[in-house]
């Protein structure tokens, strides 16, 4: 079909809409909001491709997926051939193609955006990833032969789940280690269920398994074992992937009043511990009426919008720069928004005022002004004197960030950090200053982007085959 | 899935559990704990190490029934499983030779403060423990402590057993005596560690106490756990369990405690009417200290 359409004429059609749950409606549950591309407009969406002969858009992938390639197999509507052309550089493909900035990365650079509005890739690479789930089309791809040798890879995250991926099917055997009792990392206990829905997480997960890949979870490698253990016991190889799990707090008084959570916490309970369906489940979670969030990334997207699902009358984000500056997804920002989400931005609070049961009950902010760009090359806040003024809150959520969790480089001797904890690698090969050991994702950068650990999870995963078959004898 | 290999009420809303964790056993040591989860809907709580048998990989933990993850935890059935058993977290006791040490165990805090006194005495402390109770059913581990320490102190509040007074009075007594005490280690209800800190203040010895916030991970993840102490915030799960009793803000830990009073009590009732399976008569006749019945 798509060879007798005209370019002019594939031009013409609109980037098709997102069906997604309104506004009013989807605050009040934690079903995911968009519902997906129908066919008919996936089919719709895959013809404004144009194939052009550059192909900008597989550049602007982090991973380099065959954007163009994946796209025509949708237009010749053999979309399980899609998804596997997909997971050729991308094992999570329904993941990404829910979570991942598209608008910064592949659809930023697509050719049609100088003119009309991007192809939309990401929804193209749900639409094909839900297909291929749904209509149980998923492939258990060509194992080879055993080698003999074996990985170990610490967290199941994205760079994990990468990484094991990848080693189990070249012949090796491969183990995750997981703190949490579930795997998924930031995708089962970060992520809320409306943007990434845990069966979606437990089916790659369980796609692992079924190549062959063993999950051990509630094992913490730090505590339980450590790493020079693991090779103690057998491991060839290991991969750190375990994140930037040290949440970042304010630091200012009152932050350890009842009614104050980092993100993580507020999130792991909501989350993985299913407290919105408490008493269903035992995990409970306070359900604060005037709820102010802080911070303006994904995370404080994330935390905002679960709280009025929660119950909140009053959700602010309170965020000490302006709109422009904030690094979350353009898309969840006006999820967000649509959802009655009020946006303090230049705000930042100085300390928690608590009633006499030991609750939050106020917070006491500063505004502030941009002034010159700091280190990270945005405008820094400035305070503005005097401009002090009180917010009534019940709930706060400190969602400001994470740092890299300090248990594996304690625990691990010769392993180098830099000064925020994050491991040190070569960018290539994701090697640490220890031989055999690897590391990738937001334990390596700082809190990223999914997308990013999975590449990092592909190029240790080559770094480290090369290693087992040219370096370890068997 | 840990299996359970037996779950014996040994007080009258006590219990003693223990879990084949083979692996967890072989690198637990005193003062460390672990996260339990009874069941798939069940919530992460943490579990003080009350022993640890290495020679059969068993970990024995002592609970008291509170609310309904403790009450849950005493219809798993021996031979049956729970959920999850994480660990070990924490970091371990500090064990030197102070030359002589005191022990300090109240309430449920009787069953921790035993493997740590061990581990004091294979350092060649003289140890002196003392265990306190609200009265004399609330009393376990009587055997296992008399075998470890030099000198065993019991005493109950009501007089039913022991001594009638408090831990705190027989330790003003030991600091008031003629032994020289390098080292104080305390568990058990806030309280209690609290005015123990208090009292050794005054007497310059240092003390250790074993803090309890609420947890989700163990792993230093979330700050649920953080606890103040000096001007300093930490988290009880990696930088503790064990924190300096003169520097730690009790009231502060009191307050977090209650942070989910009122889901706790509505958890309970529910589940109190509505157990799915048989509960030991203590169990469901159970109802909060506070509560009318």
């Amino acid at each position: 079909m798509a060879d007798t359409i005209e370019k002019k004429e594939r031009m013409k059609i609109p980037r098709q809409t997102m069906p997604e749950q309104k506004p009013d409606v989807r605050k009040t549950n934690f079903k995911e909001v968009p519902f997906g591309l129908t066919e008919e407009q996936a089919l719709l969406e895959a013809t404004r491709c144009i194939e052009c002969k550059k192909a900008p858009c597989i550049p602007g992938c982090p991973v380099e997926v065959d954007i163009p390639g994946f796209i025509r197999l949708i237009v010749e509507k053999d979309y399980a051939a899609a998804a596997r052309k997909i997971k050729e550089t991308n094992s999570l493909p329904a993941v990404c193609g829910r979570v991942c900035p598209q608008e910064e990365q592949c659809e930023i650079v697509c050719t049609l955006h100088k003119k009309f509005k991007p192809v939309a890739i990401g929804y193209l690479e749900r639409f094909v990833a839900d297909y291929e789930r749904e209509n149980h089309l998923v492939q258990l791809p060509e194992i080879a032969p055993p080698t003999g040798r074996k990985v170990a890879c610490v967290g199941s995250g994205p760079a994990s789940l990468t990484v094991a991926g990848d080693l189990i099917k070249l012949g090796h055997k491969v183990t995750i280690f997981e703190a949490l009792h579930k795997p998924g990392g930031v995708l089962v206990y970060g992520i809320p269920e409306f943007r990434l829905p845990k069966a979606i997480v437990q089916a790659e997960c369980d796609f692992m398994a079924e190549m062959g890949v063993e999950f051990q979870n509630s094992i913490v490698i730090g505590k339980m074992d450590t790493i020079d253990e693991l090779f103690e016991m057998g491991y060839d190889a290991v991969f750190i992937g375990t994140g930037a799990g040290l949440p970042n707090f304010m630091g200012i008084p009152g932050e350890n009043l009842i009614g104050i959570y980092s993100a993580n916490e507020y999130l792991t309970r909501s989350n993985l511990m299913r407290a919105y369906d408490f008493p269903n489940n035992d995990t409970p979670i306070i359900q604060g009426k005037n709820v102010a969030v802080l911070g303006g990334g994904n995370t404080a997207m994330d935390s905002v919008r679960t709280s009025l699902r929660l119950g909140a009358d009053n959700a602010y984000i309170v965020y000490r720069r302006s709109e422009a500056e904030m690094p979350a997804r353009a898309e969840e920002i006006h999820h967000a928004m649509d959802e009655g989400v009020e946006f303090h931005m230049l705000t930042t609070p100085i300390n928690f005022i608590g009633d006499d049961n030991g609750k939050v009950k106020a917070m006491e902010c500063l505004r502030m002004e941009l002034g010159e760009p700091d280190a990270s090359g945005r405008r820094r806040p400035v305070p503005i004197e005097g401009s002090n003024f009180v917010m009534e809150v019940d709930l706060v959520v400190v969602a400001i960030g994470n740092s890299s969790n300090p248990l594996i480089p304690r625990t691990t001797p010769g392993l180098d950090t830099n000064r925020w904890g994050n491991i040190t690698v070569n960018e290539e090969t994701m090697l640490t200053s220890r031989k055999g050991v690897y590391a990738g994702g937001d334990i390596v950068t700082g809190g990223a982007t999914v997308i990013l650990a999975a590449g990092a999870g592909k190029k240790a995963a080559r770094a480290i085959h090369k290693y087992l078959m040219e370096e370890v004898k068997k | 899935m840990p299996k359970v290999v037996d779950n014996i009420q040994i007080g009258p809303l006590v219990w003693k559990m223990r879990v084949e964790v083979p692996r967890l056993v072989a690198k637990a040591k005193a003062g460390q704990f672990v996260i339990i989860r009874v069941n798939e809907n069940g919530e992460r709580v943490p579990m003080s190490i009350a022993g640890l048998d290495k020679e059969n990989g068993l970990l024995t933990i002592i609970y008291q029934v509170v609310g309904k993850t403790s009450a849950a935890m005493t219809t798993a059935p021996d031979g049956g499983e729970i959920s999850d058993c994480v660990g070990p977290l924490g970091l371990p006791s500090h064990v030197d030779n102070w030359g002589t040490a005191v022990l300090v165990g109240g309430g449920i805090g009787i069953a921790p403060i035993y493997p740590i006194a061990q581990a004091y005495k294979e350092a060649g402390n003289k140890v002196h423990t003392i265990i306190g109770a609200r009265s004399k059913d609330l009393l376990f581990y009587i055997d296992e402590h008399r075998a470890v320490a030099d000198e065993l102190h019991i005493c109950t509040d009501d007089g039913s057993a022991g001594h009638h007074c408090f831990v705190s009075d027989i330790l003003k007594q030991l600091l008031d005596g003629d032994e020289k005490i390098g080292m104080i280690m305390a568990i058990g209800p806030v309280i209690m560690m609290k005015v123990i800190a208090k009292l050794t203040r005054s007497y310059n010895v240092p003390t250790w106490v074993s803090l309890n916030p609420l947890m989700i991970d163990g792993t230093g993840m979330c700050g649920g756990c953080r606890v103040t102490i000096g001007d300093e915030t930490r988290f009880a799960c990696v930088d503790g369990p064990d924190f300096d009793g003169h520097k730690v803000d009790f009231d502060l830990l009191t307050s977090r405690l209650g942070a989910y009073k009122e889901q706790e009590r509505a958890a309970m009732k529910r589940f109190l009417a509505n157990p799915g399976c048989k509960l030991a008569p203590a169990v469901a006749a159970f109802s909060y200290p506070d509560e009318a019945k």
